[in-house]
């Protein structure tokens, strides 16, 4: 309990806006790494993650230009129909960014929860596009990747935050 | 006057209207690429943009390949330099046959008349990384429309047949697999010449012979090379053995599954034929004659 309230009240720096773009060419580069075989399956959609973490903590900086245009450049790198990713992030930034109050007064257990939904819904909305292009079901392991990137909501924002934080405390001296 | 909320209250439409307007623009995007094809121009100057990003995240691996060779025992090397010498002795005996017979059948085909086989010449790729669309088999290789590399082209390895380009920007490309769902190769079976179609399944490693009658002559173990007919590969290219052949009669076709024999999805390298087929100009249907009708007895 205590803890969580620190996390909630905790003051943060004013966010960059070139720390955000840095974390989306991050995700990008993660995400076209040479991953095959079954770890296509256990990689998470990255980008995806990005842009759902900064529509719920920067609603006002991050929305739907940012998500659009991230969905058209994964659908270039993945070689896959032209506005399929763009779609399911669109989808995806609204939902952040009109459950983002409510997301973040929850526990650390509990966002996970809404994420994983969330992302799920994102791969949903990839896969119901292909099924409708007339593609094979890949079976369900194709879920596996927003487990695994659910599990690293915490640690993403861990790290997310440290630029946002002072330095020194300076109550401390 | 108007009253209307101060600069920090103003944000624009609505998320719901935001939404909306993607939503559409991405159905659009997607009915004007699956249905008409009409963003390649698109998807070529955003190809563009993140070049540089696919070769950076694709320079770990080639890093560790580096330093993996940096590694090798000479005991390794040794061994590997010995096969392959004895390797190259073997294909040389072949290629000088193969030179004798290429020469024989070039005369044979003057003294016949026949059209007379194109010499095909080939692009070295490098495979980049295997395709990290879920949905199909495909591989992006490190050669594009600057090499020369044209869609439809057939991609093979040292075995056989890999694959067809399907998909060009300008310094890579896009290979489909034979074993991606909607990828299909004439062939041939090496033992009796039967002519069929071979289909991918989605599966790694499983590719299968669609529309075969019941009774056709095909067994464990047949040897399907490319027949050449499409004009798209070259003709005599191992594809696939057969490995089970079920003939049910509950079913109108056979189902037989088939190996690719090329290292379908575990290269590194291949190559790019460039083969251009000029097959003689299709003839034109004659326009059927419209005859009326005799009448009917009795009408």
């Amino acid at each position: 309990m205590q803890a969580r309230d620190i996390s909630l009240h905790e003051i943060l720096l004013p966010v960059r806006g070139v720390f955000i773009v840095i974390t989306f060419i991050a995700a990008l580069l993660v995400d076209l790494l040479p991953w095959s075989g079954w770890w296509l399956y256990v990689k998470p959609d990255f980008v995806a993650l990005v842009v759902l973490y900064w529509c719920i903590q920067q609603p006002r900086k991050v929305g739907f230009t940012s998500a659009w245009l991230l969905g058209l450049i994964m659908d270039v790198a993945e070689g896959s129909l032209f506005g399929q990713h763009a779609l399911a992030y669109s989808v995806l930034a609204y939902a952040g960014i009109v459950l983002h109050r409510r997301v973040l007064m929850f526990t650390m257990r509990d966002q996970i929860l809404h994420v994983l939904v969330l992302l799920l819904l994102n791969d949903t909305i990839v896969l119901a596009v292909r099924l409708f292009a007339g593609a094979a079901f890949p079976g369900f392991r194709y879920f596996v990747g927003s487990f695994v990137a659910a599990a690293m909501w915490p640690a993403l924002t861990f790290l997310f935050k440290l630029p946002q934080r002072p330095l020194s405390d300076p109550d401390r001296v | 006057m108007e009253h209307s909320p101060p600069p920090f209250f103003r944000r624009g439409p609505t998320p719901l209207a935001r939404l909306l307007l993607c939503s559409l623009l991405s159905v659009a995007f997607l009915v004007a690429d699956a249905r008409y094809g009409y963003l390649e121009g698109v998807r070529k100057v955003v190809s563009v943009i993140i070049y540089p990003l696919q070769r950076l995240a694709g320079a770990p691996r080639a890093l560790l390949d580096t330093a993996g060779e940096f590694f090798v025992t000479q005991t390794a090397l040794r061994t590997e330099n010995t096969k392959l010498a004895t390797q190259s002795l073997n294909d040389a005996i072949m290629l000088r046959k193969y030179a004798a017979l290429a020469a024989e059948n070039l005369h044979l085909r003057d003294l016949l008349g026949a059209r007379q086989r194109f010499p095909e010449s080939t692009i070295f790729a490098e495979v980049l990384y295997a395709g990290r669309d879920l949905f199909t088999r495909k591989i992006v290789i490190d050669k594009g429309q600057q090499h020369g590399v044209r869609p439809g082209q057939p991609v093979i390895d040292q075995i056989g047949i890999v694959g067809q380009v399907t998909r060009i920007y300008p310094w890579l490309s896009e290979v489909t697999l034979v074993t991606d769902k909607e990828q299909a190769v004439p062939v041939q079976n090496l033992r009796n010449g039967l002519r069929a179609v071979l289909g991918g399944t989605g599966n790694d490693g499983q590719v299968e012979l669609k529309f075969i009658p019941l009774n056709a002559d095909f067994q464990n173990g047949d040897q399907l090379v490319t027949s050449g007919i499409d004009g798209v590969y070259p003709p005599g290219l191992p594809v696939a053995e057969v490995s089970n052949v079920e003939r049910n009669a509950a079913y109108l076709f056979a189902r037989i599954t088939c190996k690719p024999l090329a290292g379908v999805a575990s290269h590194s390298q291949v190559l790019v034929l460039n083969w251009e087929n000029k097959l003689p100009e299709r003839p034109v249907e004659e326009p059927k004659v419209l005859r009326p009708k005799k009448p009917r007895r009795g009408s």
